[in-house]
């Protein structure tokens, strides 16, 4: 089903859509999107599709357990905040922290992120997020990351990443395509080379991108990709206190 | 909240918000570099679908260009809680200035309790001959001003210039951004440059003088986030006699561009180096002349850098200036097409008044996105050349 969002408040908004889902649509197409709030907030269905053409406003996709969202445009800050579960698809830019303490669920961005990309993303047992960036993010990338994965590709893009890339990073990994200038990266970061199992992770993470946003996979793959892995697993174990 | 009450006692009936929330104010921007007007109802459509930014606690529009027919004259926007202190600003402002023209300011009916507000287009003279006035330099006549404001603001009870810049004028006051606009007429207006803020006050009160934006001569600063450096900041103005009232932190803000890029004659390239320095592990990486640059604006200028999260707009009467704070704590988004520039919290802003931007980007952290009007522009709306800042 279509709904014309122009000029409609969020709350009315994302009422219609909650209903829709609630009726038994599967497809929900969003028309005239304009910055309205909290799209796909905490739904859980996972055979439900949003398609927005527009400019969605922040939060979308917070707390989101299941559902695909599709944004034909930009999309802005705080992109998937605290999401569970699902699939985020951008085929433009997206705005500051996205992937916010995500938990679970991947997100493709077409574009660049902004500052503080998968800032304080986590896993859990089964429960991994993915972010992957076609673009370049902005400055802190992956801050204070405890679990999950960002893939930065960095295409047409020169550095792929801003200044202090990981820091306070205590988990997860951070794999960047061709080489990394080691002024960008913070001091709680190490550089290692990716693994077999990194390598096929990459692999499929990037042949999906490549599907989506119409790329040549090897293309993609042949500058190849460097690690960042937490220097420590308490980075701030003696900022107040010496300890153990 | 409480630091910034002390020794402003006779504030006491200024409504203060009580609760903490989250924060999140919202700008928005407009300028034709070709000089050429814009009305008041397109800012206004843009703050607008940012209305939950704000909490119905303050909104306001700056207008570059709405007074062509007086642009040789300062004009006063004053606020007044009552006849008492409109009386007494008007004597200080008869002793001091000539007044060509006065009267209130064209409003609609809201409905609720609020100050009322007046304009003055007024020329500095001297206090016994107006002989002694045609001599004072164009550069005295802004300082004759600045201390006039500064003695309206401090001096008189209930009594708040809150605009003071040639051919233009802020309108701000509590209420959301679509009440302000409606309050004051801004779709009446045509301006060259707008700004426009709809507030969420977190950390100081919520009052009609609180309100973005903050105005000193022809500056005005439209802010989300909050300046910790407050204190600081204000200790340093103190110096040079401007005096801090409006209970605000963004009120520093206007008050070091007057004093910086006015008195201190910096370009506005070096204010914004001034407020946003790169941080010291990033000047420790630039080539030994930018390094030695930055290292003595720090030294010089370490007083002014504006600490903690901000993005803002500052409008001036050559153009038009967006910024964030050094670390990017706070959302800026521009949009350009053809030759108008827009500026806003939020791309959805920018893309619902403007539908098709030839690109849209958001700047660096500290990197100002410095928009000027064309010089014939400058000519034809100020009646000279433009001085470069």
């Amino acid at each position: 089903m279509k709904i014309n969002a122009h000029n409609m408040y969020y709350r009315d908004l994302n009422k219609m859509v909650r209903k829709a889902i609630k009726k038994g649509e599967k497809e929900i197409v969003l028309d005239n999107v304009c910055g309205q709030y909290y799209i796909g907030d905490g739904l859980t269905r996972k055979d439900v599709k949003i398609i927005i053409n527009g400019v969605p406003g922040n939060d979308m996709g917070a707390f989101m357990n299941g559902p695909i969202i599709i944004v034909n445009d930009d999309a802005q800050d705080a992109i998937g905040n605290t999401m569970n579960g699902g699939k985020i698809v951008v085929y433009g830019n997206v705005g500051d922290v996205l992937g916010y303490s995500m938990r679970g669920g991947v997100i493709y961005v077409k574009g660049n992120a902004g500052y503080r990309t998968c800032i304080h993303m986590k896993e859990y047992k089964g429960m991994h997020p993915t972010v992957v960036i076609g673009g370049c993010t902005g400055a802190f990338a992956g801050e204070y990351m405890a679990g999950g994965t960002l893939i930065i590709l960095g295409i047409d893009c020169n550095p792929l990443t801003g200044y202090y890339l990981g820091t306070g990073i205590h988990g997860g990994r951070i794999f960047l395509r061709g080489q990394i200038d080691k002024k960008l990266l913070s001091r709680d970061v190490k550089t290692v080379e990716p693994d077999m199992k990194d390598k096929r992770a990459i692999e499929n993470q990037v042949r999906e991108f490549c599907k989506l946003f119409n790329y040549e996979y090897d293309d993609i793959m042949k500058p190849g990709f460097v690690k960042i892995v937490p220097a420590s697993k308490r980075p701030y174990a003696h900022l107040y206190i010496s300890g153990p | 909240m409480e630091v910034f009450r002390q020794g402003y006692e006779e504030f006491a009936h200024i409504p203060s918000v009580e609760v903490k929330d989250i924060s999140g104010c919202g700008l928005a921007g407009i300028i034709n570099t070709d000089g050429s007007l814009v009305g008041g109802a397109k800012i206004a459509d843009a703050i607008q679908i940012m209305h939950d930014r704000g909490n119905g606690l303050g909104a306001g529009f700056a207008a570059y260009g709405i007074y062509p027919e007086f642009k040789d004259f300062y004009a006063l926007h004053l606020m007044y809680d009552d006849e008492k202190a409109r009386e007494e600003t008007e004597e200080i402002l008869e002793k001091r200035v000539t007044i060509e023209q006065r009267g209130g300011i064209p409003t609609r009916h809201i409905g609720r309790k609020r100050p009322f507000f007046f304009v003055y287009f007024v020329k500095p003279r001297a206090q016994k001959s107006i002989v002694e006035a045609e001599e004072y330099g164009e550069e005295k006549k802004d300082e004759f001003i600045v201390r006039m404001c500064m003695k309206i603001n401090r001096g008189v009870k209930g009594s708040f210039v809150i605009s003071s810049g040639k051919n233009m004028g802020v309108f701000k006051g509590i209420g959301f951004p679509e009440e302000i606009a409606n309050l004051f007429r801004i779709d009446e207006y045509e301006a060259f440059c707008w700004t426009a803020h709809n507030r969420f006050p977190t950390n100081t009160p919520g009052w009609w003088g609180g309100a973005h934006p903050f105005c000193l001569l022809d500056w005005t600063v439209v802010h989300n986030g909050e300046i910790s450096s407050y204190g600081t900041n204000k200790r340093y103005l103190e110096m040079y006699g401007y005096r801090c009232t409006q209970l605000t932190d963004t009120e520093v803000i206007a008050y070091l561009l007057d004093l910086l890029a006015r008195r201190h004659k910096l370009p506005l390239e070096m204010v914004a180096a001034c407020f946003a320095p790169p941080l010291w592990e990033e000047i420790e990486n630039m080539d030994e002349d930018k390094k030695q640059f930055y290292q003595k604006l720090r030294m010089i200028y370490g007083s002014c850098m504006l600490n903690g999260p901000f993005s803002i707009l500052v409008g001036f009467k050559g153009g038009l200036v967006g910024l964030n704070d050094r670390i990017k704590l706070r959302p800026l988004m521009v949009g350009k097409k053809e030759k108008t520039w827009y500026m806003a919290s939020e791309e959805a802003a920018v893309k619902h008044i403007c539908p098709n931007p030839d690109k849209i980007w958001a700047p660096k952290a500290g990197e100002p996105v410095i928009v000027r009007l064309e010089k014939d522009a400058y000519r034809e709306l100020y009646g000279k050349s433009e001085e470069r800042i």
